[in-house]
C-alpha cells in the first residue's frame, strides 16, 4: 500500500468506527429518552402508557389549581377542551403558570387515573401557548364538532 | 421618514450587493482588472448602507416611533435606554439586520485584513460574501421588513420581552452573530478556493485567523447565553439542549473540528478536501441554526415569532447554499492533492481523532435536534428528546476527544514514537492521577465520578502548560516563553480552558445541591454548611415592572456569608412573570436563591435554595478558550507576505478541468 492509500484507509476506517459508534449510542439513546406527546382526550381514551413517562399537554383549567398541604406539593387539571385529567406535583411552578394558560407537564400516570408530574414546563411562547398544546386544542375541537 | 430612509438605505445596500455578487467574480474568472477592482468599494459602500439602515431602527426605538410596528411590538416609551438599544434585535426582523450589519462588517474587515492575500483571490471572496448578502437582504426585505408602518399608529408600544430586558441577554445575540457569520467568511475563502482549484496552503493560513476569530465570538456568545439562562430563568441550569441551544453548539463543535483541521492543513498539506467540506459545514450550519430558531418550528424557550413562509425561504436558500456547495466540491475534489503520509503516531493522527470525534458529536447532536422534527413532519406523532439522550453521547464522546488532545498537544508533526512520549505523558498521567483522586477529598463527599473528571481536566491542563515548558528550554525560560508564537500560547489557553471546563461540569453536576422549600418569615435551614434564613418579602417598584424582593441570609457557623434578594417581577406592559434569581458569585461556587410563589396569606412562599459548586469554572474555561482562540489569531505569522512559493502553491486548475 503506498502512504496515501494508507492514510485514506486510516481515515475511512476510522470515520466507519465513529460513525457507527455513535449512530449505536445515538439509537440506544434515543430508544431510552424519547418522550412522547398526548392530550387528555388521548389519556383518557386509553392511549397513553401506562408505566412509562410520557409529556400531557392542555389548558389548566380555571379553579382548579389547589394547594392540600403547606409543602410545595399542589394539584390541578388539564383540559383539552373536551376531556380532564388530574395532575400532582411537587415543587417550583415555572413563572408563567396560571390557570387558563397552555402548559406541558412531564410525568407518568398513577393506577387512579392521577398525572404524576416530575416537571412542569410553561414554555414562553409569544400567545402562551405550547405548540403541542395548541395542536391537541384544535384536534380536540374538531372532533366536538363532529 | 426615518424609516422610509432605512428602508431606501437597505434597497441601495441590496442593489450594492448585488453588483458585489457579480461583478468581481466575473472579473476574477474573465481576468478583467476594472471588475476586479470593484470589490473593495462595493463592499464598503454596502456596509455604509446598512450601517445607515441600521441607525435608522436604532433612532426608531431611541425616538418611540410606534407607527412603525417592528417598534411597536418590541419598544415601550418607559422601556430604560440600553434594551432600546438592544431592542433594535430583540425579535427577528431586527436580528436579521443585526445579521446582515455583522455581514457586511465581516466583509469590510476582509477588505482590511487580508492584505497578504493576492487581488482576484479577494475579489473572489468578497462576491461570495456579497452573494451571502445577496440572500440575507433580499429575505428581509421580501419577507420581514423592519421598517413596515402600521396604520393607524398606536400610542404606546408592546414593550421589550421582559426575558430579554437583561445586560447579559442585550449582548448575547451580537457575539453569537458575530460568530456565525463569521463563519461566512471562512465559507467565502473555502468557496473561492474551491473555484480557483487552489487549495494550497496559502489558502488554509488565510483562512486560519478568520475561523478562529469567528470561532471565539461563537464560544462567547454561547457562554454568554448558558450565563444568561442561569441567573435569569431562575432555575440554576446552565445548558438544556435546547434545540436553538444545540443550533449554536453544532457550529461551534464543525468549527474546533475546522480549526484543528485547518492547522494540519497549514502546517502539513493534508486533510485539504476534509478541511474544505468543514468550512462548508460550518457555515451550513450556522444557516441551518438561524432556519431553526427563526421559522419557529421549534418549540423552545426562544420560539418567537414563527412564520412558516420565513423558514421556507431559510430553507431555500439553505438548500442553494449547501448544495451548490457540494456541488461545487464533488467537481473539484477529485482535483485536490493532499501531501501523502504521516504516522499512525503523530500530530495528523491526534488531529484526524480530534475531527472524527467532533464530526461524530455534531452529527449526533443535529440527530438529536432534528429528529422531533421529522417525526412530526411524516405525521408520526409529537415526541422531545430530552437532556438525558445528549448527556448519553456527548459524555462518551468528549472523554476520548480531551485524552487525544493531551496526546496532540505534545506529538510531533509527520512521525513520533511512543516511547520518546512515554516519559513525558507518564509523568503527567500520574500527576493528573493524583491531582485528580485527591481533589475530591476535599469536597463533602467523595464522588469517583469527580475524581475521573478532575483527572481528566487536570491531564488537558498539564499537558498544555507542558507544552510551553517545553519550548522553554532551561537556561533560557524566559526567552523562550517570550519567542513562543501567540498561536502557541492561544492554543495552551484554550486547551487550559477545556480542562478547566471539564472540572466545572462535573463538579457542578456532582457538589452542587439544592432544595426547594416552603418558607415562612424567620425560618432557617441548613443545606451542606450553610445555613440559610428567609427574612420575608417586600414590594418594590422598577421603571417597567413592579416586584416582590425577598430576603435570604446566608450564613456559615454564625458568620454571615451572603444577603440575596430573589425577585420576582411582573412587567406591566404584557403582564409577565419574571423570577430573578439572588445570586452570590464565588471561585468555589455560588450561593444562588430563587423565589417561586407566594402560597397562603401568611407570608409563606415557595423558596429554591441552591448552592451551585465550581459554576464559575464553566465559564472561565469558556472565556479562556475564546481568550485563547483570539491570541492564536493575532499572530504575527497570518500578517506576513509570503514571499517564497510552497511548492504545491502552483496552480492546480489544470489536473482539475482534465480529471
Amino acid at each position: 500500500m503506498t502512504p496515501l492509500r494508507r492514510q485514506r484507509f486510516i481515515l475511512v476506517g476510522l470515520l466507519v468506527l465513529g460513525v457507527s459508534v455513535a449512530l449505536g449510542l445515538a439509537l440506544l439513546a434515543l430508544r431510552e429518552n424519547i418522550n412522547l406527546f398526548f392530550s387528555p382526550t388521548q389519556v383518557m381514551a386509553g392511549e397513553a402508557p401506562q408505566q412509562a413517562n410520557f409529556r400531557l399537554g392542555g389548558m389548566v383549567v380555571e379553579g382548579s389549581v389547589q394547594r392540600p398541604d403547606a409543602d410545595l406539593s399542589v394539584e390541578f387539571v388539564l383540559t383539552d377542551t373536551v376531556e380532564q385529567v388530574t395532575v400532582t406535583y411537587k415543587g417550583f411552578l415555572p413563572d408563567l403558570f396560571r390557570e387558563g394558560q397552555g402548559i406541558v407537564a412531564q410525568g407518568m400516570l398513577n393506577s387512579n387515573g392521577i398525572f404524576e408530574a416530575n416537571q412542569v414546563l410553561a414554555k414562553h411562547d409569544e400567545n402562551y401557548m405550547p405548540p403541542e398544546v395548541a395542536d391537541a386544542l384544535k384536534k380536540a375541537k374538531e372532533m366536538g364538532l363532529k | 421618514m426615518i424609516a422610509e430612509l432605512g428602508l431606501l438605505a437597505l434597497i441601495i445596500a441590496f442593489c450594492t450587493a448585488v453588483v458585489l455578487g457579480i461583478v468581481p467574480l466575473y472579473g476574477s474568472i474573465q481576468r478583467h482588472s476594472i471588475c476586479i477592482a470593484v470589490a473593495r468599494p462595493a463592499a464598503w459602500v454596502q456596509l455604509v448602507f446598512v450601517a445607515i439602515a441600521y441607525g435608522c431602527l436604532t433612532y426608531a426605538f431611541l425616538d418611540n416611533d410606534f407607527s412603525v410596528s417592528y417598534v411597536a411590538n418590541n419598544s415601550n416609551s418607559k422601556l430604560p435606554l440600553l434594551y432600546k438599544i438592544s431592542g433594535v434585535w430583540g425579535a427577528h426582523e431586527g436580528s436579521l439586520l443585526l445579521w446582515v450589519l455583522i455581514l457586511s462588517g465581516w466583509t469590510g474587515a476582509v477588505t482590511i485584513f487580508s492584505r497578504t492575500v493576492p487581488e482576484d483571490m479577494i475579489a473572489k471572496v468578497l462576491g461570495i460574501l456579497g452573494l451571502v448578502s445577496v440572500g440575507f437582504l433580499s429575505f428581509i426585505l421580501f419577507t420581514s421588513n423592519p421598517f413596515a408602518r402600521q396604520f393607524p399608529p398606536v400610542t404606546e408600544g408592546r414593550d421589550l420581552n421582559p426575558l430579554l430586558q437583561d445586560p447579559g441577554l442585550a449582548i448575547h445575540p451580537p457575539m453569537l452573530y458575530l460568530g456565525y457569520v463569521g463563519f461566512s467568511v471562512v465559507f467565502a475563502f473555502a468557496i473561492a478556493a474551491l473555484i480557483t482549484g487552489r487549495l494550497d496552503m496559502a489558502w488554509a493560513r488565510w483562512s486560519r485567523p478568520w475561523t478562529t476569530t469567528a470561532w471565539s465570538f461563537l464560544t462567547l456568545g454561547i457562554a454568554l447565553g448558558s450565563w444568561w439562562a442561569y441567573y435569569e430563568l431562575g432555575w440554576g441550569g446552565w445548558w438544556f439542549w435546547d434545540p436553538v441551544e444545540n443550533a449554536s453548539f453544532m457550529p461551534w463543535l464543525m468549527g474546533t473540528a475546522l480549526i484543528h483541521s485547518l492547522a494540519a492543513t497549514e502546517k502539513r498539506g493534508v486533510f485539504k478536501a476534509w478541511t474544505v467540506l468543514l468550512a462548508v459545514f460550518a457555515f451550513s450550519l450556522s444557516l441551518l441554526g438561524t432556519f431553526l430558531v427563526r421559522s419557529g418550528v421549534l418549540t423552545s424557550v426562544h420560539a418567537f415569532a414563527s412564520d412558516p413562509e420565513r423558514g421556507l425561504f431559510i430553507l431555500i436558500f439553505l438548500m442553494i447554499v449547501v448544495g451548490g456547495s457540494l456541488t461545487l466540491y464533488a467537481w473539484r475534489a477529485p482535483g485536490i492533492r493532499s501531501v501523502p503520509g504521516f504516522n499512525p503516531v503523530s500530530r495528523e493522527s491526534a488531529l484526524l481523532i480530534n475531527n472524527v470525534l467532533l464530526v461524530t458529536t455534531t452529527a449526533t447532536v443535529l440527530l438529536g435536534t432534528l429528529y422531533p422534527l421529522v417525526i412530526d413532519t411524516l405525521g408520526l406523532g409529537k415526541i422531545s428528546v430530552g437532556p438525558p439522550y445528549f448527556n448519553t453521547i456527548f459524555i462518551p464522546l468528549t472523554v476520548p476527544l480531551v485524552i487525544a488532545m493531551g496526546f496532540g498537544a505534545l506529538c510531533r508533526w509527520k512521525k513520533d514514537t511512543f516511547a520518546r512520549l512515554r516519559s513525558d505523558l507518564g509523568i503527567l498521567l500520574l500527576a493528573s492521577l493524583i491531582a485528580g483522586g485527591i481533589w475530591p477529598l476535599a469536597m463533602n463527599h467523595y464522588s469517583f465520578a469527580a475524581a475521573s473528571a478532575g483527572t481528566l481536566g487536570c491531564w488537558a491542563i498539564f499537558t498544555a502548560v507542558r507544552g510551553l515548558w517545553i519550548r522553554a528550554t532551561p537556561g533560557r525560560r524566559w526567552r523562550g516563553l517570550v519567542q513562543t508564537p501567540r498561536a502557541y500560547w492561544g492554543m495552551t489557553l484554550a486547551h487550559s480552558g477545556i480542562g478547566i471546563f471539564v472540572i466545572g461540569v462535573a463538579f457542578t453536576t456532582i457538589y452542587s445541591m439544592e432544595k426547594d422549600l416552603s418558607m415562612a418569615p424567620g425560618d432557617r435551614i441548613s443545606v451542606g454548611l450553610y445555613e440559610y434564613q428567609f427574612d420575608g418579602v417586600q414590594n418594590l417598584t422598577g421603571p417597567n415592572y413592579v416586584a416582590q424582593t425577598g430576603t435570604v441570609i446566608v450564613s456559615r457557623d454564625g458568620r454571615i456569608m451572603a444577603r440575596l434578594s430573589p425577585q420576582r417581577r411582573r412587567y406591566l406592559v404584557q403582564q409577565m412573570p419574571m423570577t430573578e434569581a439572588g445570586i452570590q458569585a464565588g471561585f468555589w461556587g455560588d450561593f444562588y436563591v430563587s423565589l417561586g410563589e407566594r402560597l397562603d396569606d401568611s407570608g409563606r412562599w415557595a423558596v429554591r435554595i441552591n448552592y451551585k459548586a465550581f459554576i464559575r469554572w464553566i465559564w472561565l474555561g469558556a472565556l479562556l478558550m475564546a481568550a485563547g482562540g483570539l491570541l492564536a489569531a493575532t499572530d504575527r505569522r497570518y500578517r506576513t507576505v509570503v514571499r517564497t512559493p510552497t511548492p504545491e502553491a502552483a496552480p492546480q486548475t489544470t489536473p482539475a478541468l482534465a480529471g
